[in-house]
């Protein structure tokens, strides 16, 4: 899939960049609601534009507010859900596993 | 008073006493789900699994549609949940059921966190307890009415942005945020990892002590819990605020702010003053920026974590007519497309945009980076203050159906609220007041990470020396 958007281009949203992005997120988004989204979304990314006056020059980027590294537990088997729990609630399952739709003809 | 009506300390008094039965409090709760929720509509649907009565704590409970409880039906108020019946408890509904908790009931929400006023949930609004026209706010919309409409004794729920306490505001109960890893978000259904907190809305400030002793505490399965002790904050209950420096902002107190709010908070402050307090004004230069901030890592977080929802295992899976790319693709776009209201895949597109290529640095990156600045603002006024004060909300609650169809508007009413979740501290709204329309006014007070107890002695002295959260709505 070819790319619409262009950098630099920020906050202008077209309905074709609306389109794209849908698809990113796995979204159908239907015809008759692609203006409605174009809009709205078009009005809240020219409210953010207003971080671009901010200085950001040698501030670190904060990803989490308590700084912590990566958190290790030991190795060891713990009681968990079944197989047959797990799979209780699933849409369809078939030999102890989720099912899905053919991918491979 | 009616059972139904008692906060949970003063019930608990009760039940030593011998005076009434954890299973009698239960049943009068109940009763007052049957007569009054057919109006307030707080709740989704009633425990399927008759509660243990034996508990030390037997306190009527309800819990937000967003975490799992065993054997109930758990759907962040979102079509595509529909059918998730959840194997397992979350840390915090353990910790309840180990207290003794009795649950009543799974109550509504906004679409997966997302939203003010619980009005984009797909079971439809749940209307304010003060005013049945209005919003309760949200996203814990449903916590929030059910205990100003005492169809709970109290209740959680979770705060990304200002989801209980905003609720808390509008409902006229208190509502506080915990400090960041304070409270295991296992089993809570995540919006924004980085941001989501589990927290009490409840009756009063001892209410909201006795909630926190109960979910507070470490959790291996939370990697992001902390491992700090926990103190019993019902000892932080302290009628004295003298000598303690209340820092206000001046940015709080600009265009945007209602009227009415402004003098509730500026009573409130005279008040503090008066029994003692030190009234600083500071400032958080950066704060304005907050609600663009939150909306890009906000949504960004929202778009990777609710990428898990395709249809693949439970919950919702659509398939269309006919074949547009290829079964597999078809069926993800089709349950999203058919399960996500319109609100989410707003935000879902939105993340998804701000971590695209070629605007990650222009967007999710640059909102990473004002959020340190905001944070920064933080900790150098906490450097010379205890607690920081502001309104809630710069709005009591509006119509439903008012701001709807207009997002940004939406989200501008989180501006006070959101700070706290980019910086990770803990903030609680306690009521301070009502407009001339009879709408509960919030009053919000921000603190140091992990110093819930000032808070909570704050709050506590101000209740102690007003009578706000003893009104009570008439239904």
């Amino acid at each position: 899939m070819s790319q619409p958007m262009k950098p630099n281009e920020l906050g202008l949203l077209t309905k074709e960049d609306v389109k794209y992005i849908a698809a990113l997120a796995r979204i159908d988004v239907q015809e008759d609601k692609l203006e409605g989204f174009t809009k709205t979304l078009g009005g809240i990314v020219q409210y953010v534009e207003q971080l671009q006056e901010l200085d950001v020059e040698n501030v670190k980027p904060t990803s989490h507010a308590v700084p912590v590294g990566n958190v290790f537990r030991p190795d060891v088997i713990k009681p968990s859900l079944t197989n047959q729990e797990a799979l209780a609630i699933a849409v369809e399952a078939k030999d102890g596993s989720f099912k899905v739709p053919l991918v491979i003809e | 008073m009616s059972l139904h009506q008692l906060t949970a300390h003063a019930l608990l008094d009760l039940i030593k006493s011998g005076k009434t039965s954890p299973k009698e409090a239960y049943a009068d709760v109940l009763m007052r789900v049957l007569a009054v929720d057919p109006k307030v509509k707080a709740y989704v649907h009633m425990a399927h699994c008759e509660p243990d009565f034996s508990g030390a704590m037997p306190i009527p409970i309800a819990i937000k549609d967003n975490l799992c409880t065993k054997q109930e039906e758990i759907t962040c108020a979102s079509r595509i949940l529909k059918g998730f019946i959840s194997p397992y408890d979350a840390g915090v509904i353990e910790r309840v059921k180990n207290s003794g908790g009795t649950i009543l009931g799974i109550v509504n929400m906004d679409e997966f966190a997302f939203g003010s006023s619980c009005e984009t949930s797909c079971y439809g609004p749940t209307y304010n307890p003060w005013n049945l026209e209005c919003v309760p706010g949200g996203s814990s919309g449903g916590s929030a009415a059910s205990v100003a409409a005492d169809e709970a004794t109290w209740a959680l729920g979770s705060d990304t942005g200002g989801s209980i306490r905003q609720p808390a505001s509008f409902c006229g109960i208190v509502g506080l945020k915990p400090t960041y890893g304070r409270v295991s978000r296992y089993g809570l259904i995540a919006f924004a990892s980085s941001l989501d907190q589990i927290g009490p809305l409840t009756k009063d400030v001892r209410d909201c002590a006795l909630l926190m002793n109960i979910i507070s505490g470490y959790d291996q399965r939370d990697s992001t819990s902390v491992n700090e002790a926990v103190p019993d904050y019902t000892k932080a209950l302290v009628n004295d605020v003298r000598g303690l420096k209340i820092g206000i902002p001046k940015e709080a107190f600009v265009e945007g702010l209602n009227g009415e709010v402004r003098q509730a908070v500026e009573d409130s402050l005279n008040l503090l003053k008066k029994l003692g307090a030190v009234i600083k004004e500071v400032s958080l230069p950066h704060t304005p920026y907050a609600v663009a901030t939150y909306y890009i890592v906000a949504t960004a977080e929202a778009s990777s974590n609710l990428a898990r929802f395709d249809g693949v295992r439970f919950g919702l899976r659509a398939q269309p007519a006919s074949v547009r790319k290829n079964a597999l693709v078809d069926m993800y776009e089709e349950t999203r497309s058919k399960g996500f209201g319109d609100e989410a895949k707003r935000r879902i597109m939105l993340g998804t945009y701000a971590l695209s290529s070629g605007y990650y640095d222009a967007y999710y990156l640059r909102g990473q980076k004002a959020r340190t600045l905001i944070k920064n603002d933080l900790d150098e006024v906490f450097k010379d203050c205890d607690v920081i004060m502001t309104p809630t909300s710069p709005t009591v609650s509006f119509k439903v159906g008012e701001k709807i169809s207009d997002p940004l508007s939406m989200y501008l009413s989180d501006i006070y609220t959101i700070p706290a979740n980019l910086a990770g501290i803990p903030a609680i709204s306690i009521p301070c007041g009502f407009s001339k329309s009879g709408l509960p006014i919030g009053l919000q007070l921000m603190g140091k990470a992990f110093d819930e107890e000032m808070l909570l002695r704050v709050s506590y002295t101000y209740e102690q020396n007003t009578e706000w959260h003893l009104k009570k709505p008439n239904l």
